[in-house]
């Protein structure tokens, strides 16, 4: 499933749009995790609308490709992105964080439609994807798995248990990302606790690596068309990111992990989004 | 009941808790084909790998990874698979406790968790492999059926009984060694329905587990050396407790001992402590188990002997609460 150029185009514009409307429900909510939303923003504008087999009107479809956002925390960007895709009215997410609302910082897929997994505490995504693969392949079905990992994340022990699970099964059907983008709440992956060499360890433990721009479609699509047809096992995509990416004012800043947003911030975020490139 | 499981539990003599739970889960996996088991290098213990023997592309060992095992479970009923999750109670509730409540309990997923070497019952390996914590931290996760089978004969009814659940079933069962309550599947077994297994009107002895058949046991001790009559319930399920057979416990005897293989707190005794509060009448009442330490090493009949939960103990315990005073008021529509 090679990308056009036109398809690009097209994908860039949507994720601006998206990344507008974080900018608008992190205002609404008073605050939300709106770095790691947008770090993440241009993997779930691809999955969703170009690779992803979905139908936003049939949320339980049997066969259809499953999605877990292992980092729950991205929440606000999962919540705007099924918004975008026809899941629920847009409309709803004036509601987000609000008390008595349906969308918690860390969505809950038993009151958000399409929302495959119920995460936010870390390490819990990818051990459920790993079951949910191996589920279809006991049930004979050929959807697909695939999971969003935040780099941080991978601290977790749980994760590695599930990664030597994926390769001792030979997942084919799942395919892994990790939004790398090197910060987490007390600063610099590095500095906090190594992950590097981070390609290498997924290697090690059996997994088909692939490190990219997660920031590029062209990049993006070639790793997930060749994670498609790679028989041998699951497919671990590393993408390259930059947390807060489109806002120049939060790029790489660790303090907008998490933040709330005056009126004067919010037009000048969207402002920054649209010149920024992609 | 699951329609179509004629299998019975003929031979329960020479079948333990766990080798009934084999058994009765692959009778059920001929007839359900969206069952499957999973464990973490305990298939052998746990005997859920007679499921893996009969349908092995429907077992999946995830090696000592209990996180994971919870984790992959819920991943599996989440795309319409009955999972069986088979590993110690003390890993289940414990080692893999965010995950039984966060992955299973909370996103509601008809997964049933078969905890094996519940409480002491793995006595001799020590305190890492006891159990006397799980009935207090699950019984707090919502969306969740808590059952102590009394014996053999009661897992295979609530094993077949929690495919009738929709949602997440948690079932503590013992080693394998444990004495059997019942004579025969010939009871009404009913998820969240105590069984009267003594009639009496002195006192009521309310168990849960291993300590059922001790209880039965003292009641006949106690009704022919002290005249006593002493009702004893199965309280096989812990939650949801059975809040009608206490109320009528309070009313009809007004003095209550509850007997379970765990710590004090949190577990049979606090559930059957809350409803009494609750109702706002006077009871004796007193709860019996692990008084808030890590117990003895020991082959689990000292251990409950230590502890006062076998017969003798329950005998004892009886006699004590029946010289205690408290005061009787026979006018119910006064209290709260």
């Amino acid at each position: 499933m090679a990308i056009t150029e036109q398809e690009i185009g097209e994908l860039k514009a949507r994720a601006k749009k998206i990344r507008k409307d974080i900018v608008d429900v992190t205002g609404w909510a008073g605050g939300a995790h709106i770095g790691v939303a947008l770090s993440m923003t241009d993997i779930m504008t691809i999955l969703y609308f170009k690779y992803l087999s979905l139908d936003p009107k049939r949320p339980d479809w049997d066969d259809r490709d499953r999605f877990v956002l292992s980092k729950g925390h991205g929440g606000v960007g999962y919540a705007v992105v099924l918004a975008n895709r026809g899941y629920f009215d847009p409309e709803l997410l004036k509601e987000f964080n609000h008390s008595g609302s349906a969308f918690g910082m860390h969505l809950d897929g038993n009151k958000v439609l399409g929302v495959d997994a119920s995460t936010g505490s870390l390490g819990h995504g990818l051990p459920m994807a790993v079951g949910m693969a191996l589920g279809a392949r006991v049930r004979k079905k050929a959807f697909r798995v695939y999971c969003l990992l935040g780099d941080g994340e991978c601290n977790e022990g749980s994760i590695w248990e599930a990664a030597m699970a994926a390769r001792h099964y030979n997942l084919n059907n799942l395919i892994g990302f990790i939004d790398r983008n090197h910060l987490m709440i007390d600063g610099l992956t590095e500095q906090i606790m190594r992950l590097e060499p981070f390609a290498d360890k997924w290697t090690a433990f059996g997994w088909k690596v692939k490190t990219i721009n997660g920031h590029d479609y062209a990049e993006l699509a070639e790793a997930i068309d060749f994670a498609q047809t790679y028989r041998e096992g699951p497919v671990m995509i590393i993408a390259e990111t930059i947390k807060g990416k489109g806002v120049d004012f939060m790029e790489n800043k660790v303090a907008w992990h998490y933040g709330g947003l005056s009126a004067d911030l919010i037009e000048t975020a969207k402002q920054s989004i649209e010149r920024s490139s992609p | 009941m699951s329609g179509g499981v004629t299998w019975t539990v003929y031979d329960v003599d020479k079948l333990t808790q766990k080798e009934v739970y084999g058994v009765v889960l692959c009778d059920l996996a001929k007839i359900h084909p969206e069952i499957v088991g999973l464990s973490a290098d305990l298939a052998q213990s746990t005997k859920i790998g007679a499921l893996g023997e009969k349908y092995p592309d429907r077992f999946f060992n995830v090696g000592i990874a209990e996180q994971n095992l919870f984790g992959v479970a819920a991943g599996m009923a989440k795309v319409g698979l009955i999972p069986f999750v088979s590993t110690f109670s003390a890993f289940a509730s414990m080692r893999a406790c965010e995950f039984l409540r966060t992955d299973i309990c909370y996103q509601n997923l008809n997964c049933k968790i078969i905890a094996t070497h519940g409480g002491t019952s793995f006595g001799p390996a020590g305190t890492t492999h006891h159990s006397t914590e799980d009935l207090s931290i699950v019984r707090a996760f919502a969306n969740l059926t808590v059952i102590v089978p009394a014996d053999a004969i009661e897992t295979a009814k609530s094993v077949r009984a929690c495919m009738e659940v929709k949602g997440p079933v948690y079932i503590r069962i013992g080693r394998g060694f444990e004495p059997r309550c019942y004579e025969s599947e010939d009871y009404d077994f009913k998820i969240g329905k105590a069984v009267e297994l003594s009639v009496g009107t002195d006192v009521t002895v309310i168990a849960c587990g291993t300590p059922v058949q001790h209880a039965v046991q003292a009641a006949k001790i106690l009704q022919q050396e002290d005249g006593l009559s002493v009702r004893v319930l199965n309280m096989h399920t812990i939650k949801p407790i059975d809040e009608a057979a206490i109320l009528r416990a309070v009313q009809d005897t007004r003095r209550i001992v509850t007997f379970e293989d765990h710590n004090v707190i949190g577990g049979l005794g606090t559930a059957v402590a809350d409803v009494i509060a609750a109702s706002g009448k006077g009871c004796a009442f007193k709860k019996v188990g692990l008084p808030d330490e890590y117990a003895i090493v020991g082959y689990p009949e000292d251990i409950q002997n230590h502890y006062k939960i076998d017969t003798e103990g329950i005998v004892e315990t009886v006699r004590e609460i029946m010289g205690r005073d408290f005061e009787r008021d026979e006018d119910w529509e006064d209290e709260v």
